[in-house]
């Protein structure tokens, strides 16, 4: 069956996931390196040399929950206007040259990091290396390629939020989760301040954020350390530091004292449905142990056909056509888990969320099965050796836990420390963590009129 | 992995999702036959064809490194070959395969998958039914024998089909108020009206309650014989065992298939356009014309023409004009799709509402402009060398690589592809592309548009 029926989150949830992983079986290690050039520029190096194929990262130690307030957005708006050249390599020239040797590039924006890369043949190596330490601080914006490209991220935004009824509720959950710290905003940024935001806003945050000290380059592929060292020493290592980049201490979230519900009604949606995030900690906030049960948790919960949302609420109960959770660990503060559920015709929203909670308080009650969690644990560490397949989802695992506070040694001990958790911190997790007072419940409908008051 | 989500969205400077010549990369072999993947690739990974007992080809890569697994494989026959008041049902049928079998409960399947680390999944399209599993190597008998049961045993048992169902129906019901689903749904109704490439391969909220399990009994039966089966393996297995294995999976399924003849069709409505309103900050535009044929001698002039038009990430015209000159859209692209009995070129965008008029305007124009004159010497060598560069970005895991094997010989691209195909791109001369735009583009295309455009009406 479509992966997507059975979880049914990601749709509703406007999360992108990116699959990612531990290390494996040491006979199937990669033998990752890492060293820092004496500019401050991280490097870690990934080989797989199955095809002359490289994956080249830069990951910046910035995201949108770096930025000012009033200024939502900027960090995104950056990411964009970093392919508009510099004068050493003008308007496109990088992204021309790429395309032309059959490469491929993107880039991304989170809260906690922006990133950049490319996939080419891996002879080209060294130059992508010179022209993306050029534009570390060679960036050159002129109004008349930044404002089209404003435009560009107003459609953006239309396209993921505004034209979607379910990305409309899950930033307002968001808001609502956060009551003080900077996750609460929106990626992409408020519309209304997107509108506002200038290039002397962009080359303002570039040149406090874009530094080689802020930088992790992740090089993954037909490549040895070696030479990538002496790659990076030639290219990188010439852009001198711009700036000290000051510690990430954002705003924190105080006690969390009052459940919240956030109705989001829109004309278009013909399929209610009911969702709620949890404020948890993340990989980075967590004390030892504590994400790794909550990982297990959130799998046990709500990933899959055996999950205990799927059998209870879709299966033996049959009043949701989909149920499921999941755990969004990596991000340098306190992030969230979630629950959600699509109801069955005839069956309330809060029909539906009252047999949510049911499952809830059974797992914080009564704990989970010695069965449920070696199936969870074989299941999420076989995960780890299907990662070690793909050389992307490599460079981004360590490329996103690098950027959010973690260490290599983090990444490559996660296997053992999700191998040790118990089922009794599995339950703790669930006690200490699945608390409604930490939490948001939202409900997608057409009208709210049909959102029934809860006695 | 599940675990691990990143937190919150993460926007991308450019769509996801862009057309490769992933389908027409890799080359047919036949039996014990050893190729390089390509020539960059010589020292890297090499396709065996080997053929099992039982009598079925399989084309297989060895690859030690990582311990696992992955196996993709294909039937001919998809969507168009369902009853016409049953849209839906092999799409319907493919979600109920791992919904017990055999003596297997649904739980107790779904248990051992989880247990296995096992991934198997099945998927409808309109042509054809394929499926791919992937598995630790340690599990592999575990895992070929729940790919067995599943496709020789499945049960359609009444509680999963109407727990299926319902999953359908709710996705069908979410998606008939998306704009891009709209637009989709109706530029191919309109493209191959009375055809079954009109009917949206899905289904539709009254087809699907239709679809019984004796109706997808039926299809499992026509559709999954050995007769069309092509399949791709590609990790930590020698010849011998993947033999073994496949037999196991695949050696009871029936030898003969029973498919209804398709007619070929050429698409309707170019130089229609289609608005239909829905109250969204944001119109979707999807247009398109005619394509060609996988088999046709002129498909890379063709391939190559329309990724000088709409393909590639940053290099297009419709990109330059569309995006990167005007604002206008954060993604615009255009690709060809080539079915068995049909083929087009298909685009899209999206722009706001009192944008779409403009937006829509430069694109006919860019399209015209193609038509009239094709690609300029220096496109057409950069989308040259583009197309052979890019050539080993689809191959560098064991999933994508099974997935090409599967794709190049459904597409029956001939067992010296994998030489030829340099040659191929090669040989394509700048008049070639311009016969080829002139073909495809020169009478216009169909145009559907979801929103509340200003200025812009049906015609």
């Amino acid at each position: 069956m479509p992966h997507s029926l059975k979880h049914a989150l990601a749709a509703a949830l406007a999360v992108m996931t990116v699959t990612l992983a531990a290390t494996f079986h040491a006979d199937a290690a990669p033998n990752v390196s890492h060293f820092s050039l004496a500019n401050g520029l991280d490097v870690v190096v990934i080989p797989d040399h199955r095809t002359p194929v490289v994956t080249h990262m830069l990951w910046y130690r910035v995201g949108a929950a770096d930025e000012t307030a009033g200024k939502t957005g900027l960090a995104h708006f950056l990411e964009h206007l970093m392919f508009k050249g510099t004068e050493k390599n003008p308007q496109g020239l990088f992204s021309q040259t790429v395309s032309n040797i059959g490469g491929q590039e993107n880039a991304f924006t989170s809260s906690d990091y922006t990133g950049y890369f490319q996939r080419t043949a891996r002879e080209h190596l060294k130059m992508l290396m010179e022209f993306e330490a050029d534009r570390m601080t060679g960036l050159v914006l002129t109004e008349d390629v930044v404002k089209p490209e404003l435009q560009v991220v107003l459609e953006e935004q239309n396209m993921r939020v505004a034209n979607n009824p379910g990305a409309r509720l899950s930033e307002q959950m968001e808001a609502a989760l956060y009551l003080n710290h900077p996750y609460q905003r929106p990626i992409i940024g408020w519309r209304q301040e997107i509108e506002k935001l200038t290039r002397d806003d962009a080359l303002a945050f570039y040149k406090r954020f874009y530094t080689p000290n802020n930088a992790i380059l992740i090089v993954a592929g037909d490549v040895t350390a070696e030479e990538v060292k002496t790659l990076a020493e030639a290219t990188y290592g010439k852009v001198a530091r711009v700036t000290e980049v000051a510690p990430r201490h954002r705003p924190q979230e105080p006690a969390q004292i009052a459940a919240r519900t956030v109705t989001l009604a829109d004309a278009r949606v013909t399929q209610p449905s009911v969702q709620r995030y949890y404020l948890v900690p993340s990989y980075t906030s967590a004390k030892p142990g504590e994400s790794e049960a909550l990982e297990v948790l959130s799998h046990i919960l709500g990933h899959g056909a055996n999950s205990r949302m799927y059998d209870t609420l879709v299966v033996e109960k049959s009043i949701a056509v989909s149920a499921g959770a999941g755990y969004s660990g990596s991000a340098l503060d306190d992030t969230r888990l979630f629950v959600s559920g699509t109801p069955k015709p005839g069956t309330t929203l809060a029909q539906l969320e009252d047999a949510i909670d049911a499952v809830i308080a059974e797992v914080i009650q009564n704990g989970v099965t010695a069965d449920e969690l070696t199936r969870a644990k074989t299941r999420l560490v076989a995960d780890a050796v299907y990662a070690n397949d793909n050389q992307g989802t490599l460079a981004r695992w360590y490329g996103a836990t690098l950027t959010t506070g973690g260490s290599i040694e983090q990444v490559q001990g996660w296997t053992d420390r999700l191998k040790a958790v118990t089922a009794e911190q599995v339950r703790d997790a669930a006690k200490r963590w699945l608390d409604k007072r930490r939490s948001v419940t939202g409900y997608l409908v057409k009208d709210s009129q049909t959102v029934e008051r809860r006695p | 992995m599940k675990s691990l989500v990143m937190r919150s969205l993460l926007t991308l400077h450019w769509p996801r999702g862009r057309a490769s010549l992933g389908r027409a990369s890799l080359s047919g072999l036949l039996a014990l036959i050893v190729l390089a993947l390509a020539p960059q690739l010589a020292s890297a990974t090499k396709i065996e064809s080997i053929r099992t007992p039982a009598g079925i080809e399989v084309w297989l890569v060895r690859d030690p490194t990582v311990p696992l697994i992955a196996i993709n494989f294909g039937f001919r026959g998809g969507s168009a070959q369902e009853p016409q008041d049953k849209g839906g049902a092999i799409n319907m049928m493919g979600s109920l395969l791992d919904e017990g079998a055999g003596e297997v409960d649904a739980k107790t399947f779904q248990e051992r998958l989880e247990r296995g680390a096992i991934e198997l999944s099945f998927t409808a399209g309109r042509d054809t039914f394929r499926g791919s599993l992937r598995t630790l190597k340690e599990n592999q008998d575990e895992a070929f024998e729940l790919l067995r049961l599943a496709m020789n045993e499945p049960r359609f048992a009444p509680d999963a089909v109407e727990r299926i169902r319902a999953q359908i129906v709710s996705r069908l019901q979410r998606q008939s108020t998306s704009p891009n689903e709209i637009a989709t749904k109706t530029w191919w109704e309109t493209a191959f009206p009375g055809h079954p490439y009109g009917r949206p391969s899905n289904g539709t909220v009254e087809s699907i309650a239709k679809v019984t399990a004796a109706d997808m009994r039926a299809l499992l039966k026509r559709v999954l014989t050995r007769d069309t089966l092509k399949i791709g393996v590609v990790g930590d297995i020698d010849a011998a065992t993947a033999a073994r294995l496949i037999d196991r999976a695949f050696g009871t399924l029936p030898a003969k298939g029973d498919l209804t003849p398709i007619p070929d069709v050429t698409m309707q409505g170019i130089g229609k356009r289609i608005v239909i309103d829905l109250d969204v900050p944001q119109t979707v535009v999807q247009f398109g014309g005619l394509g060609i044929k996988r088999s046709d001698p002129d498909f890379m002039a063709a391939y190559l023409m329309d990724h000088v038009l709409g393909g590639g990430a940053f290099s297009s015209r419709l990109y330059r004009e569309v995006r990167e000159k005007r604002g206008l859209a954060y993604g615009v692209s255009d690709q060809l799709l080539w079915l068995y009995h049909a083929a087009v070129h298909v685009g899209g965008t999206a722009t706001r509402n009192d944008a779409t008029k403009d937006t829509i305007e430069v694109i006919e124009s860019e399209v015209a402009q193609m038509a009239k004159d094709g690609p300029n010497a220096d496109e057409l060598e950069k989308a040259k060398t583009y197309l052979k560069g890019s050539f080993a970005l689809g191959l560098d895991t064991s999933t994508k690589i099974s997935n090409q094997l599967v794709s190049m010989q459904l597409d029956n691209l001939g067992i010296d592809y994998i030489d030829r195909r340099s040659a191929l791109i090669d040989a394509v001369t700048l008049d070639d592309t311009k016969r080829m735009a002139k073909r495809l583009l020169n009478g216009g295309m169909l145009l559907t548009v979801v929103g509340r455009p200003q200025g812009v009406t049906s015609k």
